[in-house]
């Protein structure tokens, strides 16, 4: 009924507090098909992360949430319990700023790797760990059998993001979730790990959701990308970075410091929640 | 013997206030006989009124560099003199490293974790101006130096009533560059000191930490992996790969054309219009 792999239709989450309400999506929609790759681009509070939490339906029990999720045509809120974790565990991988933080410190890599694979889809250890070697290979790990032997604290931020990429396609998922994957990285590692995340995606032909705070990586490596302003998507489209329309946009490419060249200030953004307020209002 | 002689009378130009020579860190590895070495042969000038940037990847050695500067690490090897005056060795007496303290202050990385969260933000700073102010400082003068110093990087009086976890990232970095103010320095060393902020306010401070030294002569040691921000604000820069410095040079003329191939890869990693990521090769790290 749809070709799109995953829609939202109008998002909301709004957190009840003692002194009121407060909405932290306010009507995020956007689409995604089938291998495409959108960049979900905005600063800090400005709710990509929350987007993501409310696809894999993880938002705190404290948000009210309203709207529509599909995934391949189903409903992630009308989910039952079975229907969620099997979407969760085999057709959405998350991969995460902190790698360090969502892998077991006292497991082995190659435990890591091949948990979900031996317990959930009950394949063979010796199976699962020949699969984690190839893919430890393919996404530029040298002498993967030795590091599935290893623990995560012998590894670096930039082999540990690898190991993750690795982890999420062993579960060969349909959607990447990708939040921050490189905001911990170097530049130089940053670059690796994206270039080898697009590789493998294309290769693979999976769609991938990429949050970012970065508008010029979400731009070399996303089809379309989707600008986030106090929980809306201002602006989205494959023109965003080339010819931004919206004026946070605007503004909010502007303020980053180049490298070619040096003004004697930066311009700083106007845009604020006034604005902000004010545009709807005269748009409406 | 005056703690706060600021040396004014014999500073020229051409002396640097910083100088570092063949500094060297060795930590014992996790096996006898496996030293790593952070930080190897590194020398370099800090003049009067300049930025001088270090850059390099994680595990450069270059917060090194800048922890020894201020007494946070030993130095294996080397000496590091602040206007003539060796740093090596730490500070022996309370009152040295009280002057040292003013001469250099640090501000780090992360705004959440470098600011006391019991402490009210006017406090926070009044607390350094007094440790620098001299014994013939009032209260009440400490407390209005506070309050200028606050107003001065854009914090008005109502912030000094309020506590660190009521500040955004953006405010709580300005808070601790009050603070390094209120010492009234020569130095002030940035480590990463933009790079956990969002863009729009990584641009308010680079434009505050350019308004700082329009309106008084002070130097930053500028630690950074990100060149844009290193192009922004920096006029010199050192290249560090592995505790080696592999470059240096006036910043702008080694960005628009890097010679060195460790420089060259740096740049080429940096995200800009028309860019895609590369692979590099398989690491073994």
């Amino acid at each position: 009924m749809t070709d799109h792999l995953l829609r939202l239709d109008d998002v909301r989450a709004t957190l009840r507090l003692r002194d009121g309400e407060q909405t932290l999506l306010n009507g995020v929609s956007l689409e995604i098909g089938a291998g495409e790759a959108l960049g979900l681009v905005g600063e800090s509070g400005s709710g990509k992360s929350l987007t993501t939490r409310a696809i894999t339906r993880m938002l705190d029990p404290a948000f009210r949430v309203s709207g529509e999720i599909l995934f391949d045509g189903a409903s992630v809120p009308r989910m039952n319990a079975q229907a969620l974790r099997r979407y969760r565990q085999r057709d959405v991988g998350m991969i995460f700023q902190d790698p360090r933080a969502h892998v077991n410190p006292v497991h082995r890599v190659g435990d890591f790797l091949t948990e979900a694979l031996v317990r959930d889809r009950g394949v063979d250890r010796r199976t699962a760990e020949r699969r984690a070697v190839a893919l430890l290979d393919e996404v530029g790990v040298r002498n993967p059998e030795h590091r599935l032997r290893q623990y995560p604290h012998e590894l670096s931020g930039g082999l540990l993001q690898r190991v993750m990429i690795a982890s999420v396609l062993l579960a060969e998922p349909k959607l990447i979730l990708a939040d921050e994957p490189t905001t911990a990285l170097d530049v130089t590692a940053q670059s690796d790990v994206m270039a080898i995340l697009d590789e493998q995606r294309r290769a693979r032909g999976l769609a991938l959701l990429f949050i970012t705070h970065d508008l010029e990586l979400a731009a070399a490596c996303c089809d379309r990308l989707a600008v986030m302003y106090a929980g809306e998507i201002v602006e989205q489209g494959a023109h965003v970075y080339d010819a931004p329309t919206h004026p946070y946009t605007i503004e909010l490419l502007g303020a980053r410091p180049s490298i070619d060249h040096r003004v004697e200030r930066l311009p700083v953004l106007r845009y604020d929640r006034a604005a902000h307020e004010l545009l709807k209002t005269e748009a409406s | 013997m005056t703690g706060n002689d600021h040396h004014a009378a014999t500073r020229t130009t051409d002396e640097p206030i910083v100088a570092a020579r063949g500094l060297r860190k060795v930590y014992p590895g996790p096996t006898k006989g496996d030293p790593v070495i952070a930080v190897d042969d590194v020398s370099f000038e800090l003049y009067p009124n300049e930025c001088l940037a270090i850059v390099g990847e994680s595990g450069s050695g270059k917060t090194t560099v800048a922890r020894m500067l201020v007494g946070l690490e030993t130095l294996t090897e080397g000496e590091i003199e602040v206007r003539g005056e060796s740093r090596a060795r730490g500070a022996r007496r309370l009152a040295d490293r009280r002057r040292w303290a003013s001469e250099v202050q640090y501000v780090f990385q992360d705004p959440y974790s470098s600011l006391n969260a019991r402490q009210r933000v006017g406090d926070i700073v009044a607390t350094s101006v007094g440790l620098h102010a001299g014994a013939s400082a009032t209260r009440r003068d400490v407390r209005t130096r506070a309050l200028d110093i606050l107003d001065r990087v854009g914090l008005d009086d109502r912030f000094a009533e309020k506590h660190p976890h009521q500040l955004s990232g953006g405010q709580r970095q300005r808070v601790a560059i009050a603070r390094a103010l209120a010492a009234d320095p020569a130095v002030i060393v940035l480590d990463e000191a933009v790079a956990a902020l969002d863009v729009s306010i990584q641009a308010q401070i680079l434009n505050l930490l350019a308004d700082i030294r329009a309106s008084r002569e002070v130097s930053y040691l500028f630690i950074s992996h990100d060149l844009a921000v290193v192009n922004q604000i920096s006029e010199r820069m050192i290249v560090m790969e592995q505790g080696r410095v592999v470059d240096q040079g006036r910043t702008a003329e080694l960005l628009a054309d890097p010679v060195h191939p460790y420089t060259r890869a740096l740049r080429a990693a940096v995200p800009r219009p028309g860019w895609k990521p590369v692979r590099r090769e398989r690491l073994a790290s």
